[in-house]
């Protein structure tokens, strides 16, 4: 299928970046995006122009490495996946795709589609650990945990921190990725033992960092790709304010 | 301490509090509001008396108005913040699917305050001797003003932004509150859409009757 891309290119992080069209006419429906993009890169690179810089590295939708913002939607259009696991098949012949980086001030540009998302490994060293000696590994059954939190905790701990939570909000809000760091510690017995200082810790450092501010719009639950619920972000609300 | 209280999610957590306040207020206005049908002057003239002298209502009435300052200080804050976390936005633009009026509660809100402004002009300031008027027949007051089509049309337009505004905001406020619930988030969504459309045509009822029929 032929397709016109509209990607964004930025020197680094100091450049202006704009939009720089390409034309592809044999693109295959069985390519995955991040192949596609990487046979527009071959062809860059013979005609010696620079190649199109943009995140990558499992390419299983676990690692949480890629993430492009693509014709309106963190990840590309279709729910639940990443982007390297999103495939040519949902384009169609002729069609133009707009191809950006994460927007958010916390997230700044430092490649055309590469962002600087240590702003989350900040947040996540604010608090989003364990820090009490656990020990060896016990006997599974000797600290009972009811299904539901167990469920709850497991469900919050698949976030791979890709930041399309923040790519998506409307505000570029992390309340999302927070909430599930902390929903995720916060319902095992071994993280509760923190659970008041993690909460506060992690919240100052994502106000600190310039992240907006949360709307209930459900724009970041729509288009998480491990499909992390807004409820996680009650959650964290609730440890908050028990915080005090 | 200051990082706490101005954390975002005590933000959030004052302007719910404070939204949720004006959200009981209403109910009460529309009731008193549904006097105005009457031919007889007296009973509405006898409520809005009693909402002027009434001193558990008088208390009331600083802690609606400190209501509605903090609600909407603390809306400008956070919209600001908001504005200035994204300062390049998407060519693409945002098709995520979403809870469609959170994205324009600023412009809806707004648009409330503009109303706000100009119903004080009509009666609250005739009370506190601002304007010209008589501070003892607001239904006179509010039959004159429903009287002016293009009154109504401000005045209609207005409670559908509010509606717009309300159907957020009601559901909203509890999932700030960190009220999420399997069963009652959807419960408090279905009340939060009967309320939206019952205040606000409520409202808009009672001004199209005046308007059209007396």
């Amino acid at each position: 299928m032929k397709l016109t891309l509209k990607i964004w290119r930025q020197k680094d992080a100091r450049a202006k970046g704009r939009f720089v069209t390409y034309e592809l006419d044999d693109v295959s429906e069985k390519m995955a995006f991040l192949e596609m993009l990487d046979s527009l890169n071959r062809k860059l690179v013979e005609s010696d122009q620079e190649p199109v810089a943009f995140d990558h590295d499992c390419r299983e939708g676990i690692c949480g490495s890629c993430g492009i913002y693509i014709n309106g939607h963190p990840h590309g259009p279709v729910p639940a996946i990443t982007t390297c696991h999103l495939s040519m098949r949902y384009f169609n012949d002729g069609d133009t795709v707009w191809i950006e980086p994460w927007r958010a001030k916390s997230f700044p540009v430092i490649r055309d589609l590469i962002v600087d998302r240590s702003a989350f490994d900040k947040i996540q060293a604010a608090g989003g650990y364990i820090s009490v000696n656990t020990g060896s590994a016990p006997e599974a059954n000797s600290i009972p945990i009811p299904r539901k939190n167990y469920d709850n905790a497991f469900d919050a701990a698949i976030c791979i921190g890709c930041g399309a939570c923040v790519a998506a909000c409307k505000n570029a809000s992390a309340v999302l990725f927070v909430s599930a760091k902390i929903t995720q510690l916060a319902l095992l017995p071994q993280g509760r033992v923190e659970a008041r200082d993690r909460v506060r810790a992690m919240v100052e450092k994502m106000d600190e960092l310039g992240f907006g501010n949360c709307s209930n719009t459900g724009a970041c639950e729509a288009e998480c790709p491990k499909e992390i619920k807004i409820k996680s972000i009650a959650a964290m609300k609730r440890e908050y304010y028990k915080a005090f | 301490m200051n990082k706490v209280l101005f954390s975002t999610i005590s933000k959030k957590f004052i302007m719910a509090l404070a939204g949720l306040f004006l959200l009981m207020f209403l109910p009460v206005h529309l009731a008193v509001n549904l006097m105005l049908l009457k031919p007889d002057p007296e009973p509405f003239n006898k409520a809005a008396r009693f909402m002027a002298t009434f001193p558990l209502i008088r208390i009331m009435e600083i802690v609606l108005f400190a209501g509605i300052v903090i609600h909407i200080t603390t809306g400008l804050i956070i919209q600001i913040q908001n504005w200035l976390a994204r300062p390049v936005g998407y060519a693409g633009g945002s098709k995520s699917e979403t809870s469609f009026f959170s994205r324009y509660m600023i412009w809806t809100g707004a648009s409330i305050m503009i109303f706000l402004v100009l119903h004080f002009f009509n009666f609250y300031f005739i009370r506190l001797g601002l304007v010209p008027g008589n501070p003892d027949d607001f239904y006179t007051v509010a039959h004159n003003l429903f009287s002016i089509p293009a009154y109504n049309y401000i005045y209609l337009s207005c409670f559908l932004l509010l509606g717009l505004h309300l159907y957020h905001a009601f559901s909203s406020a509890f999932q700030t509150l960190g009220l999420n619930h399997r069963i009652w988030t959807p419960v408090i969504r279905i009340i939060s859409l009967i309320y939206s459309i019952a205040i606000p045509l409520g409202f808009g009822i009672i001004s199209i009757i005046i308007w059209k029929f007396r």
